[in-house]
């Protein structure tokens, strides 16, 4: 039995808006991996609740007229790990979404549920900053847009107002055509863990396969929010596929991460792990893409 | 506490029941349906033990609101005896290798197992291994467990 | 004869099915809802507690605080009493405490018609507390002024105990010995068992009635009595099927305090149930040790001289105290032997942390890991390739021990070892190993370990049964050696058949015990089940049997001596003819109008042995350096237990051990923030329990010499198998790297920090 005073159940995207203006204190519910969890710690106890869960409407995977890939934020994670989709246009994805916990926890998770928790070990979360994901939230008030970029604000801290909901994952066709990623999860258990470091790395090769025309790498905790390494993607840009790039992005990530020491793991233990990552999924999405070492 | 009609079905039979929104599916299943074969072991979807079927997926019960059952079709391991009492082919290959000691894991690995076998898709071991990961046994290592299944998938697929 | 041979569980079909019940599928769900309100200091006294908020709840029915419970202190840990006071438990708990010594300490409860009221109520108490420093280090408690846990115990020492065997100083005067010396640190565990503790109290024809999730109902019963101040027949503990125990529920974790809550609301059902936080916080965990370790080698390897200093954390109670380090300490003489002398001190040392109890194998895999990776050490300075250094000094056939009166009587551990070996490959992958460079690098490794079985002399060891035969020739089996997931049942079940001469199926074990029902025993622990259960199954199953042939021999003339059953089938010896079925004959005479008799049969059996159980595990890791993550790819385990009872548990349960040694070695650990003492991983998300994707394959092999003192020829399995892994993970990591890992879990934290001290980073 869960410690909560009410709950909403919608039952469609509109009404889950208006319910969320009723009840501006509820606390939103999708899969539930995240809210019911905290609830049995006591953290949200008395809390009201609103589902979303029987919004079957958000768990497509879709294609835009302009050809982004619409993801409806309520997919779970073994819903994206099989979406055809997905797995044609946009594999890493899925295979991230495929490291998540074990396989239970995957059919509850969904991927706007990690994103809106703000929460920086997501496993698909990097990936979805790897690819510049665009955000699309709705509102009494109409829909808008932004950058997943600009979505994060903080740990536990997203950009979305009461009664604001998000209603899909939007991968521009630019981000995703004629790029290989590749996602590296570090974590202490094979299953059942959270990432200790997650890495999410994409490459567009030149035609001949001989340049990085450009590289995009994505981490979740090496800093409070899942982030991008620009500096290491800026140094990389143009360089031709080879070891020496293998090397270099090693060194080049650690000039913008900002891992901390915790119980789980020291700073100094972290940035090991990121270099390695980073040099081990750049050899790998490139290798997916053709590029030969 | 308020109380809402959920209705499903629970191991074929339709069925429904007025519950306390408050309730877990685990709460719902042990309390409202005594179907005691769903454990639990942490209440916060990490060990495995209250792991059913819904819909053909595999969920931790724990973590899942009963109100959610409406509509659905859920299976628990007191679905799997044939009509005479005879075990299922998995029931019986966790009795012949000894994938059993407790027991108290067993229930919610053997959904799991449920859900592999009716792929009708053939898994390498270590494919087996990461489907099965998501349930925690102190008491036999996995192995036996793992031996079980690959057996009865084997034996489905002619293979064995 | 079915001994020897691996037939089903008994217990196989109820567990596949989910008719297997468990202490909360009995629980009635009117039952009362208890919640315990833990301290979040580390040491301190309760001032005050505010129950008014709490109280305003509806639906809270009581709320009792450490200020409402008896000053009556008792013992916990699950040993059979001891008549004598010198030899009892320590008597340091109360029901709820004012003296808080650890975080998480049960301060008060909270009582309501449901669980989330109860919560509710529990969170909404205002506690005030006076802080005292604390500490978390069992060297650092020991100190002079260091923050004193209990005011009986000077310095915080529960106990120091020592021995010397020859002269350690005179003999480390030797010219040319060679010193290798190491501290070990093992960290604090815990069981895990997927089913938490829970239990459930009411009170029925004028006694408490206590349904538990325990390993050892009749010690359970006798401490409950002591707790609540009553005569010990007037509790009545029943111990149903329980999800695994592994040496937490061989304590009175919450029976006790479930026992007092039913008393406090009139004898009312009240239902106590630990959450997995709780049961990782405050319950029993294994005793972290830290060894130092000296030992002196001749150049040719023989051990001349050790010396073993050890620090055990007690925690904040007593409980099993100091029986952990001691018998640790016993390993050490034990399973090599020194020329000359050999030197121990061992201490166990209380700390703010979580009170540390029984957990399979009760010691050894800590001083295993200790000495094992010493002696890899040794091989390594002396130049000696480290098997053979072993197997040197390990202890010799025909050894005897003084104390126990243990003899080796076979080359059990060259006996594994060979096996074990040929498994891995070990010698040729050893050298081939040795010479790797690059990032990604294998190793090989192992570990031999000494255990006994069951504990006599120190305590205790008696087991009774009762065996009633029914009208179709089946046997009722109730001993108070209990199932907790091992195959207990099964083993008796085999060792009655045989005994009675009756088939298995005939065998109906009384799975559930219940101390006003099942004959007195002292139940799971110390892999003694099969041990001692078989002397007494030995005993009354030939009384059984007796009675059954002297019948036979009424009924058909021909006298009982030459008379056997077997296999249900009365038959004369000399000719083997088939004189009459069991089931014709115990129906007969169920109904004999001219002597009827119920065949029983009951008594106690007192086991003054014990028995020596040997083995060895060998691994195969690979090491990826930069990454810093060690993979297993092959494990093994050879036991000699004596004969097997059941070859295909036998090997479950060696799997199941070998699976806590690798989380031992390689994950888990029980952390606590160095700031508040609180604890930071008591979940199963962040405690890092390894998952079917951690394990490679696991094998488990047997040298089965026959035990001479058992009437089976069987000694300890159940816990031997968790003792060998994390020494033979860590000798691997050091064929792979050169690296030696002195401290364990060998996290990827640990490998990274010792990488980067040796220039492999």
């Amino acid at each position: 039995m869960y410690d909560f005073s009410a709950l909403y159940e919608a039952t469609s995207v509109q009404n889950a808006v208006e319910l969320m203006q009723a009840h501006p204190s509820a606390v939103l519910i999708a899969g539930g991996s995240d809210v019911l969890i905290k609830m049995r710690e006591g953290k949200l106890a008395g809390a009201e609740l609103i589902s979303i869960y029987k919004l079957d409407e958000l768990r497509e995977v879709t294609m835009d007229p302009d050809g982004a890939l619409r993801i409806g934020p309520m997919t779970s994670f073994s819903h994206a790990t099989n979406s055809p989709m997905l797995q044609k246009y946009m594999p890493v994805l899925g295979e991230s979404a495929d490291t998540a916990g074990g396989p239970q926890l995957r059919s509850i998770g969904t991927l706007g549920g990690t994103i809106c928790t703000g929460v920086t070990s997501a496993d698909t979360a990097s990936t979805q900053v790897a690819y510049d994901a665009v955000l699309e939230i709705t509102s009494v008030s109409g829909i808008r847009k932004l950058s997943i970029h600009d979505f994060y604000k903080g740990p536990g801290k997203v950009d979305l107002q009461p009664g604001e909901l998000l209603t899909a994952i939007l991968i521009p066709k630019e981000s995703y055509e004629n790029c290989f990623g590749y996602y590296i999860k570090y974590a202490m258990r094979n299953a059942m863990d959270i990432a200790t470091i997650g890495c999410s790395v994409n490459v567009v090769l030149s035609p001949d396969r001989k340049t990085i025309r450009r590289m995009r790498i994505a981490y979740g905790v090496a800093g409070p929010v899942p982030m991008r390494a620009r500096t290491a993607e800026a140094a990389l840009n143009g360089m031709p596929v080879g070891e020496a790039a293998i090397a270099a992005i090693g060194e080049e990530v650690l000039k913008d991460v900002n891992p901390r020491t915790s119980w789980r793991a020291s700073a100094e233990f972290r940035k090991q792990i990121i270099s390695e990552t980073a040099r081990r999924g750049l050899k790998a999405a490139i290798e997916r893409a053709g590029g030969v070492f | 506490m308020e109380k809402k009609l959920v209705r499903c079905n629970i191991n074929g039979k339709d069925v429904e029941t007025y519950l306390d929104v408050r309730s877990s599916l685990t709460d719902m299943l042990r309390n409202d349906y005594r179907l005691t074969s769903v454990k639990k072991g942490c209440e916060v979807g990490e060990c495995g033990a209250c792991n059913v079927i819904i819909d053909g997926e595999c969920y931790n019960s724990c973590i899942y609101l009963a109100v959610w059952a409406e509509g659905k079709h859920i299976r628990t391991l007191e679905s799997l005896l044939g009509p005479n009492g005879e075990l299922s082919d998995i029931q019986q290959a966790f009795v012949d290798e000894a994938a059993v000691q407790c027991g108290f894991c067993t229930p919610g690995f053997i959904m799991t197992a449920v859900k592999i076998l009716e792929s009708g898709k053939e898994y390498t071991r270590e494919e087996l291994r990461k489907q099965l990961s998501g349930h925690l046994c102190r008491c036999t290592g996995y192995e036996n467990i793992l031996n079980a299944v690959e057996k009865t998938m084997k034996k489905r697929l002619g293979k064995a | 004869m079915v001994v020897g041979k691996s037939v089903k569980r008994v217990d196989a079909f109820d567990k596949v099915t989910g008719r297997a019940r468990y202490t909360d599928d009995l629980v009635d769900k009117s039952a009362l809802i208890v919640k315990i309100c833990h301290s979040t200091i580390a040491h301190g006294m309760v001032k005050s507690i505010d129950k008014s908020e709490a109280e305003k709840i509806a639906g809270v029915v009581k709320i009792l605080t450490c200020f409402d419970v008896p000053d009556r202190p008792f013992p916990t840990a699950g040993h059979p009493w001891s008549t004598d006071p010198h030899h009892q438990d320590v008597a340091d708990r109360l029901l709820l405490n004012r003296h808080v010594r650890y975080y998480g300490d049960d301060i008060a409860v909270v009582i309501a018609e449901d669980e989330v009221t109860a919560e509710q109520g529990v969170r909404a108490l205002k506690v005030e507390y006076e802080e005292f420093s604390f500490v978390l280090d069992p060297q650092e408690a020991m100190k002079d002024g260091a923050p004193l846990l209990h005011e009986k115990f000077k310095n915080n020492i529960l106990a120091h105990t020592g021995y010397e065997v020859g002269n350690y100083e005179e003999a480390i005067l030797e010219p040319g010995l060679v010193k290798i010396e190491g501290w070990y640190d093992t960290p604090t565990v815990q069981h895990c068992h997927i089913e938490n503790h829970i239990c459930y109290a009411e009170e029925q024809s004028g006694k408490i009635v206590i349904v538990s999730s325990t390993q050892i109902p009749h010690i359970v019963r006798r401490i409950c009595g002591q707790a609540l101040g009553l005569p010990w027949g007037s509790v009545r503990l029943i111990k149903p099927y329980i999800g695994g125990g592994f040496g937490n529920k061989q304590d009175a974790l919450y029976e006790p305090l479930c026992g007092y809550c039913c008393q406090q609301v009139g004898g009312r059902l009240v239902k106590l149930d630990v959450s997995r936080e709780e049961t990782f916080v405050s319950n029993r965990v294994r005793h972290a040790i830290r060894y130092h370790i000296i030992t002196f080698a001749r150049p040719d390897g023989r051990f001349v001289a050790r010396r073993m200093e050890a620090f055990s954390n007690q925690g904040a109670y007593a409980s099993h105290g100091h029986g952990i380090v001691a018998k640790g300490a016993s390993a050490f003489k034990q399973i090599y032997v020194d020329d000359k002398a050999t030197k121990v001190d061992a201490y166990t040392i209380f700390t703010n942390t979580p009170a540390s109890g029984a957990m399979r194998a009760y010691g050894i895999p800590q001083v295993s890991f200790a000495i094992e990776s010493n002696v890899e050490d040794a091989a390594e300075i002396l130049g000696i390739d480290s098997l053979k250094l072993r197997q040197m000094n390990m202890m010799p056939v025909g050894y005897k021990d003084d104390f126990t009166k243990n003899i080796n009587y076979f080359d059990s551990l060259n006996q594994c070892i060979a096996k074990g070996k040929a498994y891995i490959d070990y010698e040729r992958k050893h050298a081939e190993y040795a010479k790797q460079t690059g990032p990604i690098r294998r190793g090989v490794g192992m570990a031999i370990f000494w255990y006994n079985t069951a504990v006599w002399p120190i305590s205790l060891e008696a087991s009774s049964c009762r065996m009633v035969m029914n009208q179709d020739g089946s046997v009722q089996f109730e001993i108070a050696e209990t199932e907790i997931g091992q195959g207990a049942d099964t083993a008796f079940a085999q060792m009655v058949a045989d005994t009675v001469g009756v088939p298995f199926e005939k065998v109906h074990v009384m799975s559930t015990q219940d101390t006003d029902i099942t004959p007195f025993g002292t139940g799971a622990y110390a892999s003694r089940q099969t041990y001692v259960a078989g002397f007494a199954i030995h005993q009354i199953g030939t009384q059984l049997k007796n009675k059954v042939l002297n019948y036979a021999s009424y009924l058909t003339g021909k006298p009982a001596d030459v008379l056997d059953l077997v296999d249900g089938i009365v038959i004369d010896k000399s000719t083997k003819e088939p004189l009459m079925p069991i089931d014709e004959l115990a129906t007969t005479a169920l109904y004999s109008l001219d002597q009827a008799e119920q065949f029983s049969a009951e008594g106690t059996t007192q086991i003054k042995s014990n028995a020596y159980s040997f083995g060895c595990g060998f691994v195969e890791v690979e090491v990826d350096i930069p990454m810093c993550k060690v993979t297993l790819l092959k494990m093994i385990n050879v036991h000699d237990c004596g004969r097997l009872i059941n070859p295909q548990l036998a090997e479950a349960q060696v799997h199941g051990g070998m699976s806590m040694a690798i989380g031992y070695g390689m994950g888990e650990q029980l952390l606590f923030d160095p700031k508040t003492g609180k604890p930071l991983n008591n979940n199963l998300l962040d405690y890092k329990l390894c998952t079917m994707m951690d394990h490679p394959d696991l094998k488990a092999e047997f040298v089965e010499n026959f035990e001479p003192t058992s009437p089976f020829g069987t000694k300890a399995l159940g816990e031997p198998p968790t003792c060998p892994g994390a020494p033979a993970i860590r000798n691997a990591i050091f064929n792979a790297t050169g690296v030696s890992i002195n401290q364990t879990p060998m996290t990827p934290h640990v490998l990274f920090a010792r990488f980067k001290e040796d220039g492999l980073l």
